[in-house]
Parts: C-alpha cells; sequence; structure tokens
C-alpha cells in the first residue's frame, strides 16, 4: 500500500520532560518519526514540553510548540493547527494517555482527526492489566495468575488465591511507580494502599510471582498488511524481579534453543493480534522458567519504547521511521532498509555480535533513598556497548558508564575493588551486583553458586568466570614473560575487552613508579609495538549478508578492518555518554547541531558516544558513528584511524572536558576554545586572579586542600558558606553549610567526590538574585545569546532553579554590568564558541559566581526561545568563521516570557530528602511561554506535572526567617480566596499579621497532624522552606507527603511570590499558544 | 588456553589461511564453506542432511550455549563436514540440554574451528562466492590443507543425496521420541481420514515428516531411487519431494521419477531441493547463487497476496524462473534478490518452494503450506 494521501497534517504529542522511566529514547523515536513523515511529504504539529529536546529544534517539524502535554493544552492547539490525524506511537506512555483523553472527551471526533499508528481498542487493551490479562486468556495464551483490585479487601481476597511473594503494581503508572514485591501477608495492606495512591485510575493489579525467571522482550515490528518481523530479542541478565530499565540486558537472547526462541515470536505475534495492534513497533515480555521451559507473557507496550531505541541501536533497525512510516500506510516490503540499500525493511536482523546494555543510576545524589532494585525503575540513563562477544561487550559497557570503573570486579584507575560479597548480598539486586558476582568467582566461588545467588543463567556466568580466569593469568605476567607469549595474552585480554588502564593496574612491572595512567600509556605504547590495534566493524542488520553502506562502526580485535576512512575534511565530535543528573539530554542536543553544522560547512561529521537513546547515536545524525566508550582508549584510537582535522569537545558536558587533556598530550587538535582556557576557568585560584585582573567582583573564598584548611577558611569567610569540589558536574558534593559544627563532615565528602582534586569554599551569597548568561565568542567579539534570571534565590543549583528569559526582577543598569563583564570574560578567556556565565546580584553589587567556556544545559532553552541556534553557530566559530561572517553580531529580544522549570525525581526515589540546594537533582525541564510571566510560569508548572491549584486551601510552614515574606504571600493567598492552613509556629505568626489561619499538628505533635490533611487530600498547594541544610524530619515529612500525594509543592519563598502570580493570571484570563515557527518568524 | 588448546588450521581455495582454535574432532576435513545467518539453532543446521559437503560458518558469535537436546534433531547425526564459529561456550545453559556441542561433535568425528573473524570470512564469501576450503584440527600444514582445496572437485554435478537418504523404506515415526514436542503446540487440524503421504528422502528433515504427522498423515519415507512407479505402488494421497544436499543437476533419477509422479497426477510438495527437481522435470534450469541462502531470516513475498513470510532458508542453487514452462505460475518471490521462491501448477495440485516451511530452525510464518498441501490431497 502507498501512503495515505487522505491526510495532510499530522499531530506528534512527545513525551514531556525527562523523567525516570520515560527519557531521552523518546526524543529519538519523536525525531526519526517526524524527519520519516515529513520526507514522505506530511505536514508535521509537534507539541513537547521539553526544550532540551533535538525534536522541538524548529527546523524539524512545521509547527513546533513547545507546551505542557495536557489534554486541555491539545485541544486548544489542535483547533488552531487542525491536524488530520495524531500519532500517539513515539511519545512514550505520555502520547498514549493523551490520545486516550482526547478521545475520551470527544475531542478527536469533533475535530476530525484520526488516529494512526495505533487504535484507542489496542491501546486500552496493552495498558490496563486487567483488559490485556483478559484478552490473552481468551486467545488461549499463557499468563501469570492474577488480578485487578480497587481495594485492600478486594486485594486481600485475590492474594489468598495466587499465593505469596507477589507483585503489587498500581494501573496506568509511568516506570513502575508504586510497585512493589510483597513476601508476607502481613505487607500487603501497605504495599496496595501505596499502589492504589500512585494509580492515576486508582486500581492495583496483583500478580503470581515469577521471581527468578528468565526474563526476555522482543522488539516486533507490523503492518497494516499483517507483515510481521521480529527487530530484535533481549535477554536480561538480571532476572525477573527487577525493572527492565534498571536491569542489565544482552542482545540477542543468548540461552534459548529454538524451538524456544520461535515459541516467544509467535506468541509476540498473538499478542499483537490479541491486541488489536495493527500497525507499528511494539515490545512484548516473557519470563521463562529455567527449570522447565514453561513461558509465560509479562506485558506488552503497543508503542516505540526504551527498549525499542535500544533495538534500534543494536541492530540498525530504526524502529521509530519505520512505525512511522506503517503508520501512514506504507507497508514493510515497500519501505527500504537505509543501512544495506537495496533489501527491504520486511527482514528480521541477524546479529554478528553481542550487545550490553547497563543502566545508570545516581544513588549517589538521593541520600536516604534505596538502592534496592525492583520492579520500579530507579536509573536515569543507560550505556549501550558492542562487541564481537559478550565479554568484550560487558567489559566496554562498563567502561562507558562513567562511574570510575573499568573492569568487571568494580575497580578503576583511583578506585579498589568492590567487597567481596556474602551470599546474601549476591541475592540482592544492586547497581553494583555485577561487580559483587565478579567479585565472588575472582576469590573463587564457583560459578554455580554465583548463578544461583544471583539468579544470572549460567551461561552468564560462565563468561564471566572465563573473564576472571584470563585476569589471573594477566595478573601472573611479569617483565621475564617471553615476548610471543605477552603478545597472545595480550591480544586475547583486547579480545576480551580488557581497558589498557586495568592492564596498566594489572602490570605494574611495566612501569614501577609511574602512576597508573601513565602506565596505561605505556600499555598502549606496547600494544602499538606489538601490532594489537582494533579493528572496527560495520553495523549492518544483516550479519555481512549484505554490504552495509551506512558507516556505523564499533571496535574489536579481530582480523579484519571495515572503517574506510575517506580522505574528506572531517571532525569528530565527543558525545555526552549516559544521561545522568547534570548531564543529559542538552548535551545530546548540543553534539547532534554540531553534526547538522558541519554537514553544512561541507565537513564529514563523526560522532562518537555510547549512549543508545539518544539522537546523536542515530546512524543518520552525523555521516559516521562511532558507537564506543568515552574513555580516552577508545577515543584516541578513532583519532588514530580517521586523523580528523579536530575534535570537538565543548558540547558534550564534562564527558569529553574530562578527556581533552590527554588528547592534547597525545597532539590531537581541539577545535574551538583551548581546552587551557576551560581548565583555567575551572581552577579557582588562577580564575580568581583572572576576575581580580579584570576588575570583576567575586564572593570571598578560599582553597582547601584538607579539612583543616577548610576549617581555617571558613572560620575567615564567615558562615553560610558554600562548599564544592572542583571539576564535577551538576554539583555533585556542593553544599552550603551554616555552622561550624556541620563543615566536617561535607568537606570530607566534597574531598572524596573528586580524589586528588581540592575543595572550595566560597561565602554565600544570602539572598542573592542568580543571573546566568549564555554568550558565544570568536575571538574578536561576544554575542550575548540570552540573559535568565532564575527564580529561585542564590544557593540553589541552577539546574534545579527555575529561570525565566528574559529577566522579570533586574534593572537595566545591572543588565549592563552583566553584559560588560561576560564581554571581558569571553575575550579574556579567548572563547571560541559557547560561554556561560552564572552572576549573583546582591546589594547592587554583580558577582561572578562561576564562568563555563563550553555548551551549558541552557543552550537549547535559549535556542529555543529566542531563535538563535546557539550550538549551531558556536560549531561554525569553532570551524574558523566569524560572528561578523555569520551576521550574529546582537543579542536576540524575546516576545513574552519563557520560563524553564525542572522536573525532579522525588516520587520514584523514596526516602530521598526532597529539597533543592546546591546540588543539582533534577532530571529534565519544561518551558512555558506567554505574554505575561504569571502566565508563563504557570504553563511552566503545568508542563513540569505540578500544575497550580486556582482555588482550595495552602499549607504553609516556614522557617524563622521566611515568616515575614511568608506573610505577604499568605495575605496575597487568602485575598485570592485561598483557605490558609499553617504549623502552629507559622500559624502564629500569620495570625499576628492579621490573617486567618487553620493551625495543624506537626507529626511530632500527633494526628490529626499535616501529613494526615495533605493524604486527605484538605490542602491544594504547601509552601515549605526548610531550615539550612539540616534535615528538618517534620518539613521532611510534609515535603515527602507531598510528592507522594502530587500536591504541588514549593520550597522557596521567591518561587512562592512566582506562583502567586501565575495564579492570579490563572484566574484572570486564559493561556496563548504559539509555535516556534510564529515566534520566530 | 591459547598455549594449551589444541590449535585448528583453516584454509581456502584463494590462500586464505586461517588459524585458531579446535574442537569436535581430531581430523581433516575438506568442503564448500557457506555461512548461515541464523542466530539460533546450531542443533537443526547440523543436522540438516543438505548441509552434506558443506562447512558451515556461523555468524552468530556465541555457538554452543545450549547444549545438544534429545529432540531438536533434523536427522540422527552431525551432517555438515566443519563447523567455523567465534566463541565456543565453556558451558551448557538449558534446561533440555543433554551434552556439550564439543563432546557431540567430537563423538561423531566431525572437527571444527573456534577463535576465528568469522565476519571476515562471510564477507569473503559474499564477495567471492563460496568457496572451497579444508580444515585440519590434527596438524596438517597449512600448505597441503591448500592443496586439498584447490584440488577437491568440489558438489556441482555431484550427487550427494546417495550419502544421505535412507536405504530402505520405513513409516514416520519410528520411535516417538524422535518427535520433537516444543514445535508442535497444541491445536494442529487434523486431516481426517488419515491421508498417506510418501516422502522422498533426498535429505529429509525430520520436522517436515513431524508437520505432516502432526496434520494426521500416515508418512511413509522412501529412498531417493525410488522409481516413480514403485512410489506410486504404495498408493499415497500426496507425495513430498524433500530437501537435500547438492547440485539438482546430479541427480537425473531424481528428475526422473518426479517427471513420473509429474504425469501420474498425483499431489505434489516440493521442498528445496525437491523444488529444484520439479524445476527441472518441468524443463526449467536450475543455476548456482553466488553464495547461498542460509539463514533464518529471509522475506518471501508471497505474489497472490503480497503477504511477507520471514522464512529459514538454505540452498546454494536456484531454478531460473525464465526457464520454466507456462503452466508453471510463480507464487513466491524473494525480496532480497529476487529469485524464484516458489511455483505451482495451474493444471495439477503441484507446488513448491525454495524456503523450508518446515522452519527448524527459523520462523513458523510457512507453516500454512502444510495445511494447504493436505487441503490438496483430500
Amino acid at each position: 500500500m502507498p501512503k495515505r494521501d487522505d491526510i495532510h497534517t499530522i499531530l506528534i504529542p512527545g513525551s514531556g520532560p525527562i523523567t525516570i522511566g520515560q527519557a531521552a529514547e523518546f526524543d529519538y523515536s519523536g525525531t526519526q518519526a517526524i524527519k520519516a513523515l515529513k520526507a514522505v511529504g506530511y505536514r508535521i504539529v509537534l507539541v513537547n514540553s521539553n526544550p532540551a529536546t533535538i525534536m522541538t529544534d524548529p527546523d524539524l517539524a512545521d509547527a513546533t510548540y513547545i507546551e505542557p502535554l495536557t489534554p486541555e493544552v491539545l485541544e486548544a492547539i489542535i483547533a488552531q493547527e487542525r491536524p488530520d490525524a495524531l500519532l500517539p506511537t513515539v511519545g512514550g506512555q505520555t502520547g498514549l494517555n493523551l490520545a486516550l483523553a482526547l478521545s475520551e472527551r470527544g475531542v478527536l471526533e469533533r475535530y476530525g482527526v484520526r488516529l494512526i499508528g495505533a487504535n484507542l481498542a489496542a491501546i486500552r487493551a496493552a495498558e490496563d492489566r486487567q483488559r490485556f490479562r483478559e484478552t490473552l486468556v481468551q486467545a488461549g495464551l499463557p499468563v501469570p495468575k492474577g488480578g485487578s483490585v480497587a481495594s485492600v479487601e478486594e486485594a486481600r481476597a485475590l492474594a489468598a488465591d495466587i499465593g505469596f511473594p507477589l507483585l503489587v503494581r498500581a494501573s496506568f503508572a509511568l516506570g513502575g511507580t508504586g510497585a512493589s514485591w510483597v513476601h508476607r501477608p502481613e505487607a500487603l495492606d501497605e504495599a496496595v494502599r501505596h499502589a492504589l495512591g500512585a494509580s492515576p485510575i486508582g486500581r492495583a493489579w496483583l500478580e503470581e510471582s515469577v521471581l527468578g525467571w528468565k526474563e526476555y522482550e522482543l522488539e516486533v515490528m507490523r503492518d497494516g498488511a499483517d507483515n510481521f518481523v521480529v527487530v530484535c530479542s533481549i535477554e536480561n541478565l538480571d532476572p525477573m524481579g527487577v525493572h527492565t530499565g534498571d536491569s542489565i540486558t544482552v542482545a540477542p537472547a543468548m540461552t534459548l534453543t529454538d524451538p524456544e526462541y520461535q515459541r516467544l515470536r509467535d506468541l509476540a505475534r498473538a499478542v499483537m493480534s490479541a491486541v488489536g495492534v495493527e500497525t507499528g513497533g511494539a515490545n512484548v515480555q516473557f519470563a521463562v522458567d529455567p527449570r522447565t521451559g514453561r513461558t509465560v507473557v509479562i506485558e506488552m507496550n503497543p508503542r516505540v519504547s526504551r527498549s525499542s531505541a535500544l533495538a534500534s541501536k543494536a541492530t540498525g533497525f530504526p524502529i521509530a521511521k519505520i512505525a512511522a512510516l506503517v503508520a501512514i500506510g506504507f507497508t514493510l516490503d515497500e519501505i527500504v532498509n537505509d543501512i544495506t540499500g537495496e533489501t527491504r525493511a520486511a527482514f528480521e536482523p541477524s546479529l554478528d555480535y553481542v550487545v550490553v546494555k547497563i543502566p545508570r543510576w545516581a544513588f549517589e545524589k538521593f541520600p536516604g533513598a534505596d538502592p534496592t532494585l525492583g520492579p520500579q525503575m530507579k536509573s536515569v540513563g543507560e550505556v549501550m556497548a558492542l562487541g564481537v562477544t559478550f565479554p568484550q561487550a560487558l567489559l566496554k559497557a562498563v567502561q562507558s558508564l562513567e562511574i570510575g570503573v573499568d573492569a568487571l570486579d568494580g575497580s578503576g584507575p583511583n578506585r579498589a575493588p568492590v567487597p567481596v560479597p556474602t551470599s546474601e548480598e549476591l541475592a540482592v539486586p544492586h547497581p553494583e551486583r555485577l561487580f559483587r558476582a565478579y567479585r565472588a568467582l575472582q576469590v573463587g566461588h564457583t560459578p554455580e553458586a554465583v548463578a544461583a545467588a544471583t539468579g544470572y543463567a549460567p551461561w552468564f556466568v560462565a563468561q564471566m568466570h572465563q573473564v576472571a580466569a584470563l585476569e589471573a593469568r594477566l595478573r601472573a605476567v611479569g617483565s621475564t614473560t617471553p615476548e610471543d607469549e605477552l603478545t597472545t595474552l595480550l591480544r586475547q585480554a583486547k579480545r576480551t575487552g580488557f581497558a589498557d588502564t586495568h592492564l596498566a593496574r594489572l602490570w605494574p612491572w611495566l612501569a614501577p613508579e609511574a602512576p597508573v595512567h601513565i602506565r596505561a600509556e605505556r600499555v598502549r605504547a606496547l600494544r602499538h609495538r606489538l601490532g594489537i590495534r582494533p579493528t572496527y566493524r560495520r553495523v549492518d542488520t544483516c550479519a555481512a549478508e549484505f554490504e552495509a553502506q551506512t558507516p556505523y562502526l564499533y571496535s574489536a580485535y579481530e582480523h579484519a578492518d571495515e572503517a574506510r576512512p575517506t580522505d574528506r575534511p572531517k571532525v569528530l565530535i565527543l558525545g555526552s555518554g549516559p544521561n545522568r543528573i547534570g548531564q543529559g539530554i542538552e548535551f545530546d542536543y548540543c553534539c547532534c547541531q554540531a553534526a547538522f553544522a558541519l554537514s553544512d560547512l561541507g565537513y564529514e561529521s563523526i560522532m562518537l558516544n555510547c549512549n543508545p537513546e539518544t539522537v546523536s547515536t542515530d546512524y543518520d545524525t552525523a555521516d559516521r558513528l562511532y558507537f564506543e566508550p568515552l574513555t580516552l582508549e577508545h577515543v584516541l584510537e578513532v583519532v588514530e584511524k580517521e586523523r580528523p582535522q579536530g575534535v570537538i569537545v565543548q558540547f558534550g558536558g564534562q564527558t569529553p572536558l574530562n578527556l581533552a587533556a590527554g588528547l592534547e598530550q597525545a597532539g590531537v587538535p581541539i577545535l574551538g576554545t583551548p581546552p587551557e582556557a576551560i581548565r583555567l576557568a575551572e581552577d579557582r585560584e588562577r580564575f580568581a586572579a583572572l576576575l581580580e585582573r579584570l576588575g570583576i567582583p567575586q564572593p570571598e573564598h578560599g582553597i582547601a586542600h584538607t579539612l583543616d584548611e577548610a576549617r581555617q577558611i571558613a572560620a575567615r569567610l564567615g558562615y553560610p558558606v558554600l562548599v564544592r569540589p572542583s571539576f564535577v558536574l551538576g554539583g555533585r558534593a556542593m553544599a552550603i553549610v551554616g555552622e561550624p559544627a556541620a563543615l566536617d563532615a561535607v568537606v570530607r565528602e566534597a574531598l572524596e567526590a573528586a580524589p586528588g582534586q581540592p575543595v572550595l569554599l566560597d561565602q554565600f551569597l544570602d539572598d542573592a538574585y542568580e543571573v546566568e548568561v549564555d554568550a558565544l565568542a570568536d575571538g574578536q567579539r561576544v554575542v550575548i545569546g540570552a540573559i535568565m534570571q532564575h527564580i529561585e534565590e542564590a544557593g540553589v543549583h541552577s539546574g534545579d532553579s527555575a529561570c525565566v528569559l528574559p529577566p522579570y526582577k533586574i534593572s537595566a543598569y545591572h543588565l549592563e554590568i552583566i553584559r560588560e563583564y561576560t564581554t571581558r570574560l569571553g575575550l579574556a578567556l579567548g572563547v571560541r564558541g559557547l560561554l556561560n556565565i552564572q552572576f549573583a546580584i546582591k546589594d547592587d553589587i554583580v558577582y561572578v559566581l562561576e564562568v563555563n567556556p563550553r555548551a551549558s544545559r541552557t543552550v537549547p532553552y535559549v535556542s529555543k526561545a529566542t531563535g538563535l541556534n546557539l550550538a549551531r553557530i558556536a560549531t561554525q566559530l569553532m570551524a574558523g568563521r566569524t560572528l561578523d561572517e555569520l551576521g550574529v553580531t546582537e543579542e536576540p529580544r524575546v516576545q513574552g516570557f519563557f520560563v524553564k522549570e525542572a522536573v525532579l525525581p522525588f516520587a520514584k526515589l523514596v526516602g530521598s530528602p526532597a529539597v533543592l540546594g546546591p546540588e543539582m537533582r533534577s532530571t529534565g525541564e519544561v518551558m512555558g511561554w506567554d505574554e505575561h510571566f504569571g502566565h508563563a510560569f504557570a504553563k511552566a508548572q503545568i508542563a513540569a506535572g505540578m500544575p497550580l491549584p486556582t482555588e482550595g486551601a495552602v499549607l504553609l510552614s516556614v522557617n524563622d526567617f521566611d515568616k515575614g515574606a511568608a506573610a505577604k504571600i499568605a495575605r496575597d493567598l487568602a485575598r485570592l480566596g485561598f483557605r490558609l492552613y499553617a504549623t502552629p509556629g507559622t500559624a502564629a505568626y500569620l495570625r499576628r499579621a492579621g490573617l486567618e489561619v487553620t493551625p495543624v499538628n506537626k507529626v511530632s505533635q500527633g494526628s490529626p497532624h499535616v501529613v494526615d490533611a495533605i493524604r486527605e487530600g484538605r490542602v491544594q498547594l504547601v509552601i515549605n522552606t526548610p531550615l539550612g541544610a539540616q534535615a528538618h524530619s517534620d518539613g521532611a515529612r510534609i515535603r515527602a507527603a507531598a510528592w507522594e500525594h502530587r500536591v504541588p509543592l514549593i520550597t522557596t519563598l521567591s518561587a512562592a511570590a512566582a506562583a502567586v502570580a501565575a495564579i492570579r493570571a490563572l484566574r484572570e484570563k486564559s493561556f496563548r499558544y504559539r509555535s516556534l515557527q510564529q515566534h520566530h518568524r | 588456553m591459547p598455549q594449551l588448546a589444541p590449535r585448528a588450521v583453516l584454509a581456502l581455495e584463494d590462500g586464505t589461511v586461517l588459524e585458531g582454535r579446535a574442537l569436535g574432532a581430531p581430523a581433516d576435513a575438506v568442503f564448500e564453506l557457506v555461512f548461515n545467518t541464523s542466530m539460533t539453532g546450531y542443533q537443526e543446521i547440523l543436522t540438516d542432511p543438505s548441509y552434506r559437503g558443506q562447512g558451515v560458518l556461523f555468524t552468530a558469535p556465541h555457538i554452543g550455549n545450549v547444549g545438544i537436546n534429545a529432540e531438536d534433531f533434523e536427522s540422527p547425526r552431525p551432517q555438515v563436514e566443519a563447523v567455523v564459529l567465534r566463541a565456543l561456550s565453556p558451558v551448557v545453559a538449558n534446561w533440555r540440554a543433554q551434552r556439550s556441542l564439543d563432546a557431540w561433535l567430537a563423538h561423531h568425528g566431525v572437527p571444527g574451528i573456534a577463535e576465528v573473524d568469522t565476519r571476515y570470512l562471510t564477507r569473503k564469501l559474499r564477495d567471492q562466492g563460496t568457496l572451497k576450503a579444508a580444515l585440519s584440527t590434527q596438524g596438517t600444514p597449512a600448505q597441503e590443507l591448500l592443496r586439498r582445496a584447490r584440488t577437491w572437485p568440489g558438489l556441482d554435478g555431484r550427487d550427494m543425496v546417495r550419502e544421505v537418504t535412507t536405504a530402505q523404506p520405513y513409516t514416520w515415526p519410528g520411535d516417538a521420541a524422535l518427535h520433537s514436542r516444543l514445535h508442535f503446540p497444541a491445536g494442529v487440524r487434523q486431516a481426517e481420514p488419515a491421508p498417506h503421504i510418501v516422502v522422498y528422502d533426498f535429505g529429509a528433515k525430520r520436522n517436515i515428516l513431524r508437520h505432516l504427522l502432526a496434520r494426521g498423515a500416515r508418512v511413509t519415507v522412501v529412498p531417493a531411487h525410488t522409481p516413480a512407479a514403485e512410489a506410486l505402488a504404495l498408493q499415497p494421497d500426496g507425495v513430498v519431494l524433500s530437501n537435500g544436499p547438492g547440485d539438482p543437476a546430479g541427480l537425473p533419477y531424481a528428475v526422473q521419477a518426479t517427471r513420473g509422479l509429474l504425469e501420474a497426477g498425483v499431489p505434489l510438495l516440493g521442498i528445496c531441493l525437491g523444488h529444484q527437481l520439479l524445476g527441472l522435470a518441468l524443463g526449467g534450469r536450475t543455476r548456482r547463487l553466488k553464495f547461498g541462502h542460509h539463514g533464518g531470516n529471509h522475506p518471501v513475498q508471497d505474489l497472490r497476496t503480497g503477504q511477507v513470510l520471514i522464512t529459514a532458508q538454505n540452498h546454494n542453487y536456484f531454478v531460473d524462473a525464465d526457464t520454466l514452462p507456462p503452466e508453471a505460475e510463480i507464487t513466491h518471490l524473494s525480496l532480497n534478490d529476487g529469485s524464484l521462491e516458489g511455483m505451482r501448477l495451474q493444471d495439477r495440485p503441484v507446488f513448491s518452494v525454495q524456503f523450508h516451511p518446515e522452519a527448524a530452525p527459523g520462523p513458523h510464518d510457512a507453516f500454512g503450506l502444510f495445511d494447504a498441501f493436505l487441503d490438496t490431497v483430500r
């Protein structure tokens, strides 16, 4: 069937902000879908609240709305744009939920919008566990025992039938929110209550335990002519019980015979038919009992998912693109396979390599959160690695994680192996379980015992055991080992995936006195002398049966090389690695822009990255793609193979910057701002001297190498002080210390966060306004991209602070000073490319807090708001163009206000204090625009999933410093008709200010208390300002309860003031919606 | 391990010599080297008689993971001359496994080589076409292996079927244990009353027999050289021409028998080699593919419905569609290279496919062909 011509305009909802469970993979899928549908002639309207995405680049869709993803907003945009069709399957769960809501409200029917890619019945049947199960049972397909309940009583009755342990899940919740394992009847009630609370429809699902069974996933594709293919099979290393997003996974499946595999394939097809998924991509999850082979279907997603992103990168089969094309009527046999250029998309990829995905967690940022892994996803990102064998892929994946580990025992250049685990520890799913399992093998536990304790399939354990055996033999090598034996072993080590840095630790004899990183250079030199270099292989979807046209490459140590570098002028872009807090999709956005700009300039763009969720690792983003760990070893080998004119390190966040020194030492040309300038900006002492020379004020500060020094400096500066380690991103281990007693612990943590680096102490500017600038510079001139004002005061990490462009409370006088300082700094540092500066304004003085001569987190937000594509222009500057030549000479002006708001993961990481501070904790961001600040702020809150109430009651509980300002806010809210509740101290103060307020007990004062009030739904908004760094247990309970019950929570008074403005605006008039294309026309 | 493990040497007729780790039996072998891109089912592949005369290279890197079980045999023993792979599993990890691949190959005298760059070899075969090769796991010098590979006459025009066909007719199943339970979930349509199907064994895979049996047929397997009259004397309701090894041009007696069956008007199903024999019997010609189709992911389009079947394939020769008489209707084409994958006769209940509807290993998309065949029989 050719494409449908009864459709002209297609509306695509994105997935919104990056959250745990719904991340960058939907930028990849949305981007692919838009590109594919535009290429065949459709007009595309995109709605996504997340400005950090590539898909919201105004060049991509025809009309791009960065607006909240709610049914109301979509209805307004549908009325405005009048699309003929809605494609809900590339925007994650958000996309499907929106489609359901729009249909139920009759919006689709009213405006004649057809749903394509999935039908309502199929979405409902797949998303509602009860229906899914009934559908499968009716079709005779195997499922675990289980059922749906709406109350604790129903749950008890059902549990008696199912038996324990059993799984409790919240129906219709994302990423496993509200899910848990229940091992005893006594624990059932609490688990069910939690799930009922987390479910948007108030139902919980109970299910038979398949804990410890093998877990498999099939990524499948179907077209309108009932052609069906399996794109990829995935086997989880972690057995059933760990959310698949938190599992280490392997593709293709490794421990199935053909009849077993084909049974999964037949079942997947039958599930698609039973559920009624007529076209598109889907994944089907299975559990297989390793003792009997009994197979049950666990779930299916009738849409593109995180696993489909992984499967696309793992196989070279672009699932989202094909899903979009079959949604508009093409059949698989009509679509050409881009990689071979001659075969069709109607086939099943064959892999002649192994792919390993490892999740990346961020528990170090959430003290108190339980790192035990279970049915609720907790990871914030992931890495993928390709290797010829499982051990090679596994080791490369570990090296890709950027957690300082390069070996399976959890050791790294500055890290000791994990402690030898007990068998109880091995049984607990944990971020370090892989290392623990290897460690157990290393010290002589039998593979059988390790397999039994972990539930890993014996095959995987045997592979790890072989690695351990090789490691032991490598350890035995010494300076007297004959060269031919050394050569054989070294080659085998590299074929197995051992890192040079790891070999450097195993082989102290190579350079007994030298530090490990120097010894790693010796290993490299030795390798090269012995002729042991990587060979590059192509990902071709077909195990070499057809020739690959697409240079999508990974390293191996095999006989033949397929890189075939060209002799074109070329530039290598280093990506940002796994998403983590502080380094997310924004940097991938920048790297993609660099690739686009380089292609425009006539360069061959080469991307190196290891994150399967991203657009940058799509094989058609850059001209060539190396899917490799971002370590010096792997980058240098690619550089030697490709010999690029230069390498771009300023777009990928901290990851490539950490490699810059090593690259420079190896003589690799770095494009743009010299790394020396980046180092200068990060070196507090030299940077302070520079500011002084330029006559720019900075907070009083000091640098401590020891705890003692830190104590002295803090005493000199006076409390509160800001403490942070150097050379880390996202404010890791950064804290405000209010009193001497709290200093020691904070300094110790900071010293540990960046070993060998000093700790910085700054005078903390209480109640200062914080302002941030993104600018471009070419060595001659500095042009400001945007000045943004943070809504939270200084002390909240810039990544977690809401922020508004243009500034709404900064005087023209201060803005001029900011512009002047920006120019001075840009020129003094010799910036060629991007520059980000953080300012604080206090008592009429503008201070510079921090300068980052590289891409910042706000680059995509600024680019979307202003229409000035900062990253693309910066790339052109790095390639030697000047701002004059590019015609970029003026700071752009924007109409109205663009508010950015951070999205926080506290609901997923129960136990972590829900409070903002100098350490960044947000996973993603949203943007809201409107003519007036209040509206824009309100939109940002809606987009962030915390819509402000327009009526009801407010609970105030503020610290003593804030009580005066809180009274003003309380009065404003009271005038707007809100009822006031407050904890006793706050209530007393507000009463004295003449306000009518109902006091509520603190939790410590007994029921009925504040948490009861929140739980019972008596409060629609919580304003709670915590006191200093010490976790106030009552405040912590209030905030946790607010998160759990989805009551909007505001933790700073400046944000509260903004919220009051927003509520007022909400009540006065309705929103306006405008596409980026209209903004920038 | 590299020092201790026995070495193996693989030599190709183009002069390529690779060294690797030996597996299976200490032995020498000369063969035609083909690659198979299936990611599962090495047991079925290795026991497929169609591979007689060939050495199989697996493009999937890890082989041996699930060992060898009692059920997934397509014939009682390994049929390949040699095995080429990247990484042999150190353990067996599957609930049905009974022994390791390595031990099983050794027991049956089949040598193999591991730890070689299988992708390099695959690309070579893709670019240069199928190559003659020799392997030794017992120290035969590379020069000698090269000489053997180059002087070996190869498979073109040879009768390989002789080596794999049954000596005597027999009824399937002789032994119920040979009937794999996993392939056949309950609910397959049963033909009533039980039709009698005669299967010409050119190297038949057991799964063809299992499919017929599962649909209620009485199955008699006859030797490849059985004349048509003898087969017809068994009073079959239908005849299956099975898959098998080598070049159909080396089997004039089988073409002769096929003509006899065609003339008798008995319902006929040809699979793989059986399809090629039918093509020859109709006056068509067969030709060699550059490197053959060997894998479980081959898309085939049914021209009557437009539907794409993902099929298992294993053949080096194909029927040239242009040489077929007009009464032969082309029903299936390869989506990869457009070669003929299936045909039927308009005037008789006769059809054939180049791919393997019985799968084993491979996707089950074409199981329906067995139903279609039994429908014509009734």
